[in-house]
């Protein structure tokens, strides 16, 4: 999410692709290191609620998930 | 002498042309890119509609994360309610010793039962979060209906600290509710407390709790009994 834009994509590849997964972890801490929050839609086991997980390493994000999404950090306002 | 002058001066001047040459060519790269940049500027002021587009994709964004009640509830509505989840304490309930010893994230979900829903869980939970838009996120009560505080809390873009945009609407309600849902205890330690009504007219608040049981009881059925509350 960018301020002014909404959504771009930033990444895309194959996490299983050993080039593809290096160009996602090295995008991955750009944002990171750009003090963006990183998270993942998951679905809450046994209710199938929805929710988010905020991952801090790219080895914190699920196997499962098909996207990470960053958005500027949370600040007092 | 006027020879070997010559000659220094050729050798200096062979010398140092590489380091021009690097020189006009920055320069030139420099005034290109803040052309180009510029452009882009102008190109996004003239656009009327890239903040009407900005929102559509954040609206697909957002209906592709939540739940399909809370979607619903925004389209219909214009906000979400998400129930609390540090249980019993409240969000700001938990003394300094407690809350050390029960660690950062709010987890051990297995041990709370399966997950509330709706009317039901609403019902159920200690207290709920409104979340609205580019406003504070308010916490109250929903068995009676008494509004607890208002969280101030912005996503600014850090990168571009000048820049005056903002995130679309629907970016910022999913913003605070991804930070509300996975780290809820993180979120309202960064967001800024105050009393109901700072920003927020309570009036409105409790308008809109009553519009929310209201919608409630339509999806419920047109024969579902009135949910208790104010």
């Amino acid at each position: 999410m960018m301020p002014g834009h909404g959504e771009v994509l930033i990444a895309e590849g194959d996490p299983r692709l050993s080039e593809d997964e290096e160009r996602l972890i090295a995008e991955f801490r750009r944002q990171l290191d750009e003090g963006m929050w990183a998270a993942v839609p998951t679905t809450r086991p046994g209710s199938g609620r929805r929710q988010a997980l905020l991952v801090k390493a790219y080895q914190d994000v699920p196997a499962s998930a098909d996207r990470v999404i960053f958005f500027p950090r949370a600040a007092g306002g | 002498m006027v020879l070997a002058l010559l000659v220094l001066a050729l050798v200096a001047a062979a010398l140092m042309l590489p380091i021009a040459v690097r020189t006009v060519r920055f320069r030139t790269d420099r005034r290109r890119a803040r052309w180009s940049r510029r452009r882009a500027e102008r190109r996004e002021l003239r656009d009327p509609g890239r903040e009407r587009r900005a929102e559509q994709r954040a609206r697909e964004l957002l209906r592709s994360c939540v739940n399909d009640e809370e979607w619903a509830m925004y389209r219909d509505l214009g906000f979400i309610r998400v129930l609390g989840r540090l249980q019993a304490e409240g969000p700001h309930g938990l003394s300094a010793p407690r809350r050390r010893f029960r660690g950062g994230a709010p987890s051990s979900e297995a041990s709370r039962g399966p997950a509330r829903t709706g009317a039901e869980g609403e019902r159920q939970a200690g207290y709920a979060y409104l979340i609205y838009p580019h406003k504070p996120i308010v916490a109250y009560v929903p068995r009676t209906g008494r509004l607890l505080s208002e969280y101030c809390v912005e996503f600014p873009e850090l990168a571009g600290a000048i820049s005056h945009s903002r995130l679309p609407d629907s970016d910022d309600v999913l913003a605070k509710w991804m930070a509300l849902t996975a780290d809820e205890r993180r979120l309202i330690n960064e967001s800024n407390m105050h009393l109901p009504g700072r920003q927020i007219d309570p009036a409105r608040v409790r308008r809109d709790l009553w519009r929310l049981r209201e919608w409630e009881r339509l999806r419920r059925g047109p024969d579902a009994p009135v949910a208790p509350g104010r």
